[in-house]
């Protein structure tokens, strides 16, 4: 009797999240088998183990001890440029990091502003590689996302309480007591555990600012042991290691962060009638905003310059990874649309499972994986567009099925009888209304999926050959060969592609909806 | 026919038993309080609830398992009429053939219907640059295509003023006589029930009563009715 409620099939959906299943259990099969065990633990498997975890603590503490003074401050204050700060601070999810990286070594570099102002005090530079720089990029990213999540938990106070607060009388530490360290108590711990997890599976920034036996994360360690030593066996131990580490720490952060959301809502500042300095909050905001923005700025000043006399390797790599960013995003939202079309309509369990399990793998542990089920029948290079396409996709298929899901309810429950009456076919239910219902949503979860696959550095590392690079790879091989100025150029060409595919598609979405 | 054969409808712990009949071409007002289960009665005779015991029966056929798209059946719901993103035109073709393109003979159906509610020129609007009486148009103009013997109407114009809803049901009358359908329509307003519907259905206290005469009914109410309708 299940047509009684449902305008259309789970079938496709349930397919579809088979596949997804499939695809991650299968290459995490491939991990176990090859993992070589009987050299044991190596000393530098401890090691970057422990500099995993190390990085991770740090980044994760710092980011959100910084964060609460910048939310609270966005929470009580209306000032100009106020929303679009918050919409600002959720650009880095969709950065490029190697982007971001060159922008930060710009800034706090060996030969960057910071040091160069230094100097002039006959101050040493900076030294940012090491664990120094891995924890900054870190903080770089995550510290907008703890900004969001906690200012939400702020906006989430009810404004009863405060207006009860001053009637009562209560000074400001009284009602930060009484009021909002029982908030941030409910809040920062999720927090925490999300970008905890999220800094385990960091690739790139280790790449790129750690290395060195002292400071290589254990992804890197795959890396590593794939470039140097091809060394499958201790590829696939070090993945199983991160396979542990990942999924422990996804399956805490999912239990502390209880859905915190992604951001709604968040215009209205939280009126309050104690009279605290603005100084102070000031201070918070344009320290936030200046670490956000000078880096940002650093990449399109002296990117201009380069960009006009750009290396043709370049313009072919960002041709790639305009054809692989178009792969992924298609490959995506084959596979998002009938989950969520599938969860909308009541069926949950397998597809919701198979929707979250991208969170536990990390890109290179199913980079890892694909590279051993593939490498007795083909040459993994052939296929290194293919995969990073695939593995960016199921990367983003969480935060996909996240916007998805809610908005192919909604179709479902206002839509679904009237289609019912009419004896609409699930088929053309989904292509006519809610294809067409969800349009903004689904413009949102392209311009995400494209934007980050566009950025991606990780996959493609361990399949291509010299010959084949997406823009971040050659971005990443400049700067390896000193060619800064040419880098500069492609790093500002890469933000423009990835911040205008997603600006394409999300407006796309959004044009002419009717609500 | 259309026979509910000691129909039960339960919804949680909720319960609602329904065994009468109804004589095609009439139309039939559904009144009672709140709560009491009117939707829920037309949700099970559409398809949307299953029957946790009986039959339903149109003209002997048994309706009881078939998908709500199969039943004879066209129903108007108090909300989502129609679908905001596709025209008018598109909307009311949904209802001739929901699944594959019209042909013209089916175009110039819909067209008609649409001249027929008065809304001739109105095709290529969509619903959001029509007013609230014009998209109850628009939905009787779907009905009107869809054909089917039963029409069923959940309050569908009960955002409407006074003066628009009575407009509404006039319109819902003379199109079911000039079709011959055979009407069921839901109201907390005694006096849609006195407007259009020749016979009502008193549902309260878990039991849908057999149809009465509407103006005997509210003339003389029962207890349950009375308390419900007021002083009036």
């Amino acid at each position: 009797m299940a047509w009684r409620t449902k305008p259309l099939s789970p079938y496709p959906g349930i397919g579809a999240a088979v596949l997804v299943a499939a695809f991650i259990l299968g290459t995490l099969v491939a991990v176990g088998w090859q993992a070589d065990g009987s050299k044991g633990f190596a000393a530098s498997d401890w090691v970057a183990l422990r500099f995993t975890l190390k990085q991770a603590t740090f980044s994760a503490l710092i980011s959100v001890f910084l964060a609460i003074p910048v939310a609270r401050a966005l929470a009580r204050r209306r000032f100009w440029g106020r929303r679009i700060l918050i919409a600002l601070l959720g650009a880095p999810f969709i950065l490029p990091v190697i982007v971001a990286i060159f922008g930060l070594l710009q800034v706090f570099g060996r030969s960057g502003w910071i040091s160069d102002i230094l100097g002039v005090f006959g101050l040493p530079p900076i030294r940012i590689y090491g664990l120094h720089g891995v924890v900054l990029a870190h903080v770089f990213f995550n510290l907008p996302l703890a900004t969001r999540l906690i200012l939400q938990g702020w906006q989430e106070i009810p404004a009863e309480r405060f207006r009860l607060a001053a009637q009562l009388g209560l000074s400001g530490r009284v009602m930060f007591r009484q009021i909002e360290w029982p908030m941030l108590q409910r809040v920062a711990p999720g927090v925490l555990a999300v970008i905890f997890a999220i800094c385990l599976t960091s690739f790139a920034v280790a790449l790129t600012l750690g290395g060195g036996p002292r400071a290589t994360t254990v992804e890197l360690a795959i890396y590593q042991a794939f470039t140097y030593d091809f060394d499958l066996g201790r590829a696939a131990l070090l993945s199983a290691i991160q396979l542990g580490l990942t999924v422990t720490a996804a399956v805490i952060a999912l239990k502390l962060s209880n859905q915190a959301g992604f951001g709604a809502g968040m215009d209205k500042p939280v009126q309050r009638w104690d009279s605290v300095s603005p100084i102070r909050d000031f201070f918070w905001i344009c320290l936030a905003t200046g670490f956000l923005l000078l880096p940002l700025s650093s990449v399109v000043f002296s990117g201009l310059v380069g960009l006009f006399e750009l290396p043709s390797l370049v313009f072919r790599a960002a041709g790639v990874s305009i054809l692989v960013a178009g792969a992924s995003t298609c490959i995506l939202l084959v596979l998002a649309l009938p989950m969520a079309a599938a969860i909308g309509a009541g069926t949950k369990g397998l597809v919701e499972i198979a929707g979250i399990l991208g969170l536990a793998a990390s890109p290179l542990v199913l980079g890892t994986g694909l590279f051993i089920l593939v490498r007795p029948y083909v040459n993994p290079s052939d296929l290194a567009l293919l995969v990073t396409a695939l593995v960016n996709a199921v990367m983003a298929l969480p935060f996909a099925l996240r916007i998805l899901t809610p908005a192919a309810r909604d179709v479902i429950v206002s839509h679904g009888r009237l289609a019912q009456s009419l004896n609409m076919s699930g088929r053309v239910f989904f292509v006519r209304i809610m294809l067409a219902r969800m349009r903004p949503q689904i413009g949102f979860a392209a311009g995400l999926a494209a934007a980050l696959s566009m950025g991606d550095l990780g996959v493609i590392s361990l399949f291509a050959d010299a010959q084949t690079a997406t823009l971040p790879l050659q971005i990443y091989r400049l700067m390896g060969a000193y060619k800064m100025d040419a880098a500069a150029g492609a790093a500002l060409l890469l933000l423009c592609l990835s911040m205008g595919a997603f600006w394409l598609l999300d407006r796309g979405g959004r044009r002419h909806a009717e609500v | 026919m259309l026979k509910f054969d000691n129909c039960l409808i339960e919804n949680g712990a909720f319960q609602l038993k329904a065994d009468f009949q109804i004589m095609p071409l009439s139309s039939v007002a559904i009144i009672g309080p709140s709560g009491s289960g009117k939707s829920t009665l037309l949700e099970a005779l559409a398809g949307f609830r299953s029957l946790s015991r009986g039959a339903l029966l149109w003209k002997d056929r048994d309706l009881t398992s078939l998908h709500p798209g199969k039943r004879p059946i066209a129903m108007l719901f108090q909300d989502g009429n129609l679908f905001p993103h596709l025209t008018v035109f598109q909307n009311v073709a949904l209802g001739m053939q929901a699944n594959k393109r019209l042909t013209n003979e089916e175009v110039s159906q819909v067209e008609m219907a649409l001249v027929r509610v008065g809304l001739a020129d109105m095709g290529l609007r969509k619903p959001a640059e029509l007013s609230g009486g014009q998209r109850s148009r628009v939905a009787l103009a779907r009905v009107l295509v869809q054909r089917r013997e039963l029409l069923l109407l959940d309050e569908p114009f009960a955002a409407l003023g006074p003066a628009l809803k009575a407009e509404m049901l006039d319109l819902v009358a003379d199109l079911a006589k000039e079709t011959d359908t055979t009407v069921l329509m839901v109201s907390h307003d005694p006096n849609d029930a006195r407007r259009i519907a020749s016979q009502t259905v008193l549902v309260a206290e878990g039991v849908a009563h057999q149809p009465q005469a509407t103006a005997e009914l509210l003339d003389n109410p029962p207890a349950v009715l009375r308390d419900y309708l007021g002083g009036a």
